[in-house]
């Protein structure tokens, strides 16, 4: 993975208010369907688990199969109940954790 | 095999084109987070069509939303690898490329506008990609990237996003421009392959039909490199050796002449529309 | 042969299969039985109800590589009124499993947008799972054009 994951929060919110959250990461989601030019099967690498958590809380969460696109996106929904921190968390089949936060202030 | 020739036959016949226009280009119009982006304008003089046209506009409405916005535009994951690039240290001079352009969105503002320029160097136009070797050789004390390779198509797109929304216009009175830009004309009008066919064939004569399942547009190039939902981030030489693999002709290499000056002719078909890179495309 | 927009169809859609057969994928495609299956699989053995769910995908896609996709289903969101989680299926993938989604009181809404992979023309299936132990389903067909010349 090159490039950090790319977020979108609103900088502020209402108490209690619900706000849309967008993610997209760079990865390739190789299926483990391809074969390379040798004919050999290339091995499945995918993002298989994406997680929301607002101070800890669970917010949303996503458990992806080889048939979502490369880059994966996910647009999704969140209620605020104060000022706090979203967490992000991406798992890679290869073990590897990406990890994003984005603070939010109510007003 | 049987069934190929047949989409063969199809094809070309599809293309010779007495059949009906299947679908126009939509109308719709197209703001990039919030900026209003040309997509529909009068053709320059001596163009072939009164009105040119972006891709974009020949794309389904799911397609098209991908390009609103930037955040959700796959292709801005590769803008933003070429900024990294941009501010890393690249050969033996110990410099980026920030440390003599510094803040692209200023000393890049209007590069993916008007290039091609005239390179009096090299005495032939000289692109976005053979501009950042052009550096890395003479500046920077690095090797050049070759081509599609290294970063040289996220590098320029990130080049060429600092441009979104600014018109396509070349100089063509710089140097011997317009030579090029008279031989670019001919490689676009000039058939070849086993399918006898020329840019002209799709884009001129066939705009707006299909081709099996594709909506033909007039191959602008105001968006490259272009994010393809098919292969991700793809360059224009990229696309032009695509295309005319299709015709079953043998590939020109990438920045060979005859593609430097179909690069030059094509992106003159698209003067006064605004830059789009990265667009979205199928 | 007369060549009409239907015949120039038919004899893209086999060139379309064609291709398709002689490229890099060929494993077994799933199947709508299997799909059924694991449907009924989630929603605890029987075909879950129409309603309350809608899934959002294109009528056609320009390229099955990159497909939005969009859930939302009617809840408040609250006490009991809660969507635990959504599957979706494509029935004609490989392996029909495309994403689960999972839903908490702090989502606010039931809704989610994502991109997939269909590998050909083929039903989209969404299920909600709803904490009082319902289940409600909705499906889409999308087609998936093989064109996109070039690059």
């Amino acid at each position: 993975m090159a490039s950090k994951p790319r977020i979108k929060v609103p900088k502020s919110a209402s108490a209690g208010e619900v706000i849309t959250i967008k993610t997209l990461i760079s990865h390739e989601m190789e299926s483990g369907q391809r074969k390379d030019k040798e004919g050999n099967p290339i091995p499945r690498r995918i993002i298989n688990k994406f997680t929301c958590t607002f101070e800890g809380e669970l917010v949303f969460e996503c458990d992806l199969d080889p048939a979502i696109s490369a880059n994966p996106y996910f647009e999704f929904n969140a209620k605020v109940p104060a000022s706090g921190t979203f967490e992000f968390t991406w798992l890679d089949d290869d073990g590897s954790v990406y990890t994003a936060e984005a603070p939010i202030e109510v007003k | 095999m049987k069934r190929l020739l047949l989409a063969g036959v199809v094809l070309a016949a599809s293309i010779a084109g007495s059949g009906p226009v299947w679908a126009d280009p939509v109308e719709d119009t197209l703001e990039i987070d919030g900026m209003p982006i040309v997509t529909q304008t009068a053709a320059p003089e001596g163009h072939p069509f009164d009105e040119v046209y972006s891709g974009w506009l020949f794309r389904s409405a799911e397609t098209r939303d991908l390009e609103r916005d930037t955040f959700e535009n796959p292709g801005m994951i590769a803008v933003e690898d070429g900024e990294a690039m941009w501010n890393t240290v690249m050969g033996s001079e110990g410099k980026s490329c920030a440390s003599c352009h510094e803040d692209a969105s200023v000393s890049m503002k209007g590069v993916g506008a008007h290039y091609p320029k005239w390179d009096a160097d090299s005495g032939k136009p000289i692109n976005v990609e053979l501009q950042i070797n052009k550096c890395l050789t003479e500046q920077m004390g690095a090797e050049p990237l070759p081509f599609n390779k290294n970063g040289q198509r996220e590098l320029t797109a990130y080049i060429k996003h600092q441009s979104l929304g600014m018109p396509v216009e070349l100089d063509l009175t710089e140097g011997d421009m317009q030579s090029w830009w008279d031989r670019g004309k001919d490689v676009y009008y000039t058939r070849t392959g086993q399918l006898n066919l020329a840019c002209a064939s799709c884009h001129e004569t066939a705009m707006g039909k299909m081709i099996r399942a594709d909506h033909l547009s007039q191959g602008q190039v105001n968006g490259f490199p272009t994010y393809r939902l098919k292969n991700g981030l793809t360059s224009l030489h990229q696309r032009f050796r695509g295309c005319i693999r299709d015709t079953r002709a043998e590939q020109p290499k990438a920045f060979s002449d005859d593609l430097m000056a179909l690069e030059t002719y094509v992106t003159w078909r698209g003067t006064g529309l605004s830059v789009e890179t990265p667009s979205v495309r199928q | 042969m007369q060549l009409t927009r239907r015949n120039v169809l038919g004899l893209t859609a086999g060139a379309a299969a064609f291709a398709i057969a002689g490229g890099r994928i060929s494993p077994a495609m799933a199947s709508a039985e299997e799909a059924e299956k694991m449907v009924m699989e989630f929603a605890g053995g029987a075909m879950p109800a129409e309603g309350k769910i809608t899934l959002t995908a294109p009528e056609i896609a320009e390229n099955g590589n990159t497909v939005p996709v969009s859930i939302s289903v009617d809840s408040a969101m609250e006490g009991d009124d809660l969507v635990e989680s959504v599957i979706i299926f494509a029935d004609g993938n490989p392996s029909p499993a495309v994403a689960t989604f999972h839903f908490t009181e702090m989502s606010g809404e039931a809704l989610a947008t994502t991109r997939m992979r269909l590998a050909k023309t083929q039903n989209v299936i969404a299920v909600a799972k709803m904490k009082d132990g319902s289940f409600y389903m909705d499906k889409k067909q999308v087609k998936v054009t093989i064109g996109g010349c070039g690059g």
